[in-house]
C-alpha cells in the first residue's frame, strides 16, 4: 500500500531522500496546474512550484503533522501564487504604460492561428480553441482570491475546511467566495452556459 | 429556506457536498422556485465547462531544477546562525555613523545620526547572509550622506 503523505513527511524528516522525492512526483502536476492558472505563466508556475517542494523540504525537521498535507502544501503554493500575482500586477501597471500589447497572450493564444492554418477541419478546430480560450480567460479574470477558491475547490478537490484553512477564512466567507466566482462565470461564459443543457 | 439562504448551498448542492438534511432542505426549496433551479443548471454548467481545461505537464527538466535547489541550500542552518546578520548590520550602522560624523559638515547636529537611524533599522531587517560579502557596501551611502545635507 502507498504510504500517506503524512508518513513520507515524516520519513523526509528522518533523512528519507527518496520520500521527499515521491512527493515531488505525487504533487508536481497538481501544484504547477494550481500555480499557473493562478500566475499565468508557465515558466513563472514552475519556478514558484520548485520553491514550494524547497520551503517543504527547508521545513522538514520542524514538520509536525498536524493538518492534513495537502492543507499545508496548498497554503505555502498559495500565499506564493498571491503575492507574485500582486507583484505583477504593480509591474504590468508599469508596462502597459508603455507597452499596451500582448503582456497577457500566452501559449496557446498565440498558437491558435498558426495551427488553424495547417488544419484542414479548421472551423471545428477554432471553435474549439476559441471555447477553451473563453473558459481559461474567465477563470483568469476573476479576483485572486475566488480564483485560488475555485481552483482548489474545484481541480485539487479539497474540502471546505481545508480551502478556508489555506486561504485563512472562515468556511462561511469560503462559501460566499464560491457563490461570487460561479456568479461571475455563469455571466462571463454566458453563451456557452446556454449551450449546454442542449 | 429564502433564496439567499440558498447563496451558500447552492455549490454544495451541485457536487454533491451537503448533507442529507440540507439537500432535502434545498430540494424543498427548489420545487418551489424557477430562479434557484436556473441557478443551479447554470451552475452545474459551469462546473462541467471547468472540466475541459486541459492539464499541462510539468517540464521534463522540473524534478531535476527542484533537486538543484535543494542541493544549493546550505548544509545546516542552526538557529544561532542568524546571530552574525545584526552584528554586521550593527556595524555598517557605525560605519555610516563613523562617516557622516567625520564628513564635511564642521558642526553635524545630532538629529543627522537619529534621522538616519530608521533606515540602518530596516538595513538590519533586510540583511542576511549576501550582506556579508558585501559588507563595504553600506560605506557608500557616504555620498547620499553628503549629498543630501537637508538637515
Ligand atoms: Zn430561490
Amino acid at each position: 500500500m502507498a504510504r500517506s503523505d503524512v508518513q513520507l513527511m515524516l520519513d523526509v524528516k528522518a533523512g528519507d531522500e527518496q520520500s521527499f522525492t515521491l512527493l515531488l512526483h505525487r504533487y508536481r502536476t497538481p501544484l504547477v496546474n494550481f500555480l499557473y492558472r493562478m500566475v499565468r505563466n508557465r515558466e513563472q508556475a514552475e519556478d514558484l512550484a520548485q520553491e514550494v517542494f524547497l520551503r517543504v523540504y527547508k521545513a522538514r525537521e520542524d514538520y509536525v503533522p498536524s493538518a492534513k498535507f495537502t492543507t499545508w502544501l496548498f497554503r505555502i503554493a498559495t500565499n506564493l501564487a498571491l503575492n507574485s500575482v500582486r507583484d505583477t500586477r504593480y509591474q504590468r501597471m508599469e508596462i502597459s504604460l508603455d507597452a499596451p500589447v500582448t503582456v497577457d497572450a500566452e501559449e496557446g493564444d498565440e498558437k491558435t492561428l498558426d495551427v488553424a492554418e495547417k488544419n484542414p477541419n479548421i472551423e471545428q478546430h477554432l471553435v474549439e480553441e476559441t471555447r477553451k480560450k473563453m473558459i481559461r480567460h474567465a477563470i483568469e479574470k476573476l479576483p485572486e482570491k475566488q480564483r485560488a477558491a475555485v481552483l482548489l475547490h474545484k481541480y485539487q478537490e479539497l474540502d471546505y475546511g481545508e480551502i478556508s484553512k489555506i486561504l485563512q477564512c472562515s468556511e462561511s466567507a469560503l462559501k460566499s467566495l464560491l457563490f461570487r466566482a460561479y456568479e461571475t462565470l455563469r455571466v462571463e461564459l454566458a453563451p456557452l452556459v446556454a449551450q449546454h443543457g442542449k | 429556506m429564502s433564496c439567499s439562504r440558498m447563496e451558500n448551498k447552492i455549490l454544495g448542492y451541485v457536487d454533491g457536498r451537503l448533507k442529507e438534511s440540507e439537500r432535502l432542505e434545498v430540494e424543498k426549496h427548489l420545487a418551489t422556485c424557477a430562479a434557484c433551479r436556473l441557478r443551479v443548471n447554470e451552475f452545474r454548467a459551469v462546473s462541467s465547462l471547468l472540466d475541459e481545461l486541459p492539464v499541462i505537464e510539468p517540464s521534463p527538466a522540473f524534478d531535476l531544477r527542484v533537486h538543484a535547489r535543494v542541493a544549493a541550500l546550505p548544509v545546516k542552518q542552526s538557529w544561532w546562525a542568524w546571530f552574525p546578520a545584526p552584528r554586521v548590520a550593527i556595524a555598517a550602522a557605525m560605519l555610516l555613523l563613523a562617516t557622516v560624523w567625520v564628513g564635511t559638515r564642521p558642526n553635524p547636529a545630532p538629529q543627522i545620526a537619529q534621522d538616519d537611524i530608521p533606515v540602518l533599522e530596516n538595513l538590519d531587517v533586510l540583511s542576511n547572509f549576501d550582506v556579508l560579502t558585501e559588507l563595504p557596501q553600506p560605506v557608500q551611502a557616504d555620498d547620499g550622506g553628503q549629498a543630501n545635507p537637508q538637515m
